[in-house]
């Protein structure tokens, strides 16, 4: 690897390897204290070396990906519906962006490959083992209905089909916000499959907390009461499925309370909850409606690079794999009642 | 393939006889190859490593550019770990203990190693340790000058003729201390159930009908979910091509009826290749010798079919826990899980899509 291309992974290369090397016991999480919800575990490992390799998707521009996906899988559904319930600037906004979050997500996902010209070849099977399959030919109909939709929006040409392709657009919407969770969670990065159970319901929350943001930025005061509602029940959800998956992780947990992932959970917080009661409170302002918006919007993003962090350094760390694996063979023993374990456990 | 989401078949995750023809060959492809890397006897010569490297034409691994010699600094080993461009990789371990911290497994006392005992091959511990005479076997105490050859019976200290720098933060003198090398060559194990061949969007990866798995480099499209999807850490996406490589078990020498290029160059036969049900078979036979030799520490790993990944086509014979030669523990293929994930993540997206209808209830305030 030249300095060019470590440059161009800059998530792999910032691998330290010393610091991924053989850590003292006592040394280790100390400072913690009381935050410990877990035993400290002893571990052996091969020089401290990660084990499963870190995932090698560019940031930003995956974790921007789930973000404009989560924008857009919400965003059409406040487009059609606010059309159907006579919101017009509620339709225009999620409508346009249902299309642009969709366009821009593409171009995201197809840069984030190694081999963008190829990018077609996805398209070329439909495995349901793969959700970057099932993805593509999620976000492929997504895409052009949505678009289809923005195009008949901006040029007033053809309501009635632009009407009937956003309400398709919003039927395949949720699917767009929530298959992301499976993404993440059906590899063996272990702070990310282990939460494979909350994170859809993090992600839906994400989704919701940003289509409902961009609809209270763009929409009038008049229209924009159920794009206010969906982003704090959004917001109210993310915040609660976070802060539940990161207590249930237990040592898995750990990345999310240290280094960038920690700071950028902190921040996603923080925006979450200032958006949403600025939400609550100053919907009826169109400036503060917007502010609200925006930063339930930048809330949303963060939490998408807040979990992409903390999966990298999951899967960096061996400790991820090697004390849980450990664990479940103790347990599995204890309840047999074998020991299958060599004598040599004392060397340790 | 949709049947694999009713739960009753087993294509993603439990036993599976045959992984060729659960991925679509007819019933008459060969039989399921594979490697027994038997590491008891692994001299960690890295021939395999080279082999590979000159038979499928694997570029430089361009580990940590940072160091012109490309040293890992923390043993013999500078290969690292398996990667786009390292399809062999022989791990090293080196231990340093002071005596009393040592069990049989660390070629400690009792079982100080005797000269003609080493030149016989037959190792009491299995293992390739020096050590110098313990306390208990006084008689086998060596030469504190190791370069005055020892009488027949006794060890050999080599430990003396290096000096004590302190490399290894021992403080301790060199006679009252051990050592203990562990070497294995890791590989791809092409695994009954591949995370990687799961994930793979394009279908680039591959079942051959060796039941081995194989990356398609044309059809590659370097998304990189293979990555983080292989319990093992093997498959790594390339810099320079952007797609992603790993063993291919030699898919191009199989079909000229040759053995693969790491198995040919192995001088001591710790790589083994063959049909994958005799393989089992001859690891369990050494497993049993081994261990009525005394050397309870060794142990198969990969070899139980019942396993999180269905059983390894490249399993191995260990002489301590796995994670000590940077393998995991107990791995279980991420798509075991996977019914359940579509299930969560379907019943999620009924409920964004209510609350969007939600969202609107009550008409206009």
């Amino acid at each position: 690897m030249t300095d060019a291309n470590a440059a161009e992974m800059p998530e792999r290369a910032r691998i330290d390897r010393d610091a991924v090397k053989p850590r003292g016991q006592k040394s280790r999480r100390r400072g913690r204290g009381d935050e410990l919800q877990v035993p400290e575990a002893e571990f052996r490992s091969y020089y401290g070396r990660p084990i499963i390799k870190a995932p090698v998707w560019k940031n930003p521009d995956v974790p921007l990906y789930l973000f404009l996906g989560g924008l857009a899988a919400t965003s059409s559904g406040l487009g059609a519906l606010g059309g159907a319930t006579d919101r017009p600037t509620l339709r225009r906004t999620g409508r346009l962006a249902a299309a642009a979050g969709a366009a821009g997500g593409t171009v995201f996902l197809v840069h984030d490959l190694h081999r963008p010209k190829r990018f077609l070849h996805m398209l070329r099977v439909f495995k349901p083992t793969s959700p970057l399959s099932v993805g593509t030919w999620i976000l492929s109909p997504f895409a052009t209905f949505a678009a289809a939709t923005a195009a008949s929006e901006l040029t007033g040409l053809f309501r009635r089909a632009g009407d009937a392709s956003g309400a398709v657009a919003a039927v395949i919407g949720p699917a767009l916000g929530t298959y992301t969770a499976v993404l993440f969670s059906n590899t063996a990065v272990p702070t990310w499959h282990e939460a494979h159970r909350e994170l859809p319901i993090v992600f839906a929350g994400s989704a919701a907390a940003a289509g409902g943001g961009m609809g209270l930025v763009g929409a009038s005061v008049r229209d924009n009461v159920p794009a206010a509602r969906l982003a704090v029940a959004g917001a109210v959800v993310e915040l609660a499925a976070g802060e539940f998956m990161e207590r249930k992780l237990g040592l898995l947990g750990d990345v999310y309370q240290k280094g960038r992932a920690h700071t950028l959970m902190r921040a996603s917080k923080a925006c979450l909850a200032a958006g949403a009661v600025g939400a609550v409170l100053g919907r009826r302002h169109r400036w503060s409606a917007a502010l609200s918006g925006l930063a339930l919007m930048a809330g949303s993003a963060l939490t998408r690079f807040g979990v992409f962090d903390a999966g990298i350094a999951s899967a960096n760390d061996p400790a991820h794999i090697v004390v849980p694996q450990r664990e479940r063979i103790r347990q599995r023993q204890a309840t047999t009642g074998t020991d299958v374990a060599p004598p040599d456990r004392t060397f340790a | 393939m949709w049947d694999a989401f009713s739960g009753a078949a087993s294509s993603l995750s439990g036993p599976l006889p045959d992984p060729t023809t659960d991925a679509g060959w007819s019933g008459d492809h060969p039989k399921r190859v594979g490697f027994f890397t038997d590491t008891s006897v692994c001299i960690g010569c890295k021939a395999c490593e080279v082999a590979c490297k000159e038979w499928n034409l694997v570029p430089d691994d361009g580990t940590d550019a940072s160091d012109l010699y490309r040293l890992t600094g923390m043993s013999y080993d500078n290969t690292g770990d398996l990667g786009a461009s390292s399809w062999r990789h022989v791990a090293f371990i080196e231990d340093v203990r002071p005596h009393g911290s040592a069990t049989a497994a660390h070629g400690g006392p009792p079982s100080g190693v005797p000269v003609d005992s080493l030149a016989t091959g037959f190792l009491p511990s299995g293992l390739p340790a020096v050590t110098d005479g313990a306390p208990s076997t006084p008689t086998l105490r060596a030469p504190r000058d190791a370069a005055t050859a020892p009488a027949p019976g006794e060890t050999v200290d080599l430990l003396a003729l290096l000096p004590d720098t302190g490399a290894h933060g021992q403080q301790t003198p060199d006679d009252e201390r051990d050592v203990r090398w562990l070497m294995s060559s890791d590989v791809c194990k092409h695994c009954t159930h591949a995370g990687c061949l799961d994930v793979c969007p394009t279908g680039a990866l591959f079942r051959t009908e060796y039941g081995t798995v194989v990356v398609q480099d044309d059809i590659c499209n370097g998304c990189g979910y293979c990555v983080p999807s292989c319990p093992y850490g093997v498959i790594d996406v390339r810099e320079d091509d952007g797609g992603a490589h790993k063993c291919t078990l030699c898919y191009d020498r199989l079909g000229a009826g040759m053995e693969p290029a790491c198995a040919k160059a192995c001088p001591t036969n710790s790589i083994q290749f063959g049909d994958l049900d005799e393989l089992q078979a001859a690891a369990d036979a050494r497993l049993a010798e081994l261990h009525g030799r005394g050397v309870t520490e060794a142990r198969l790993y990969g070899r139980d079919p019942d396993d999180g990944v269905g059983g390894d086509g490249a399993f191995f014979l260990l002489l301590d826990e796995p994670e000590v030669y940077g393998m995991p523990p107990e791995p279980i293929v991420t798509t075991r899980d996977l019914p359940e994930m579509w299930r969560n993540a379907a019943l999620t997206a009924v409920g964004l899509g209510a609350a969007v209808v939600a969202a609107f209830w009550g008409g206009r305030k």
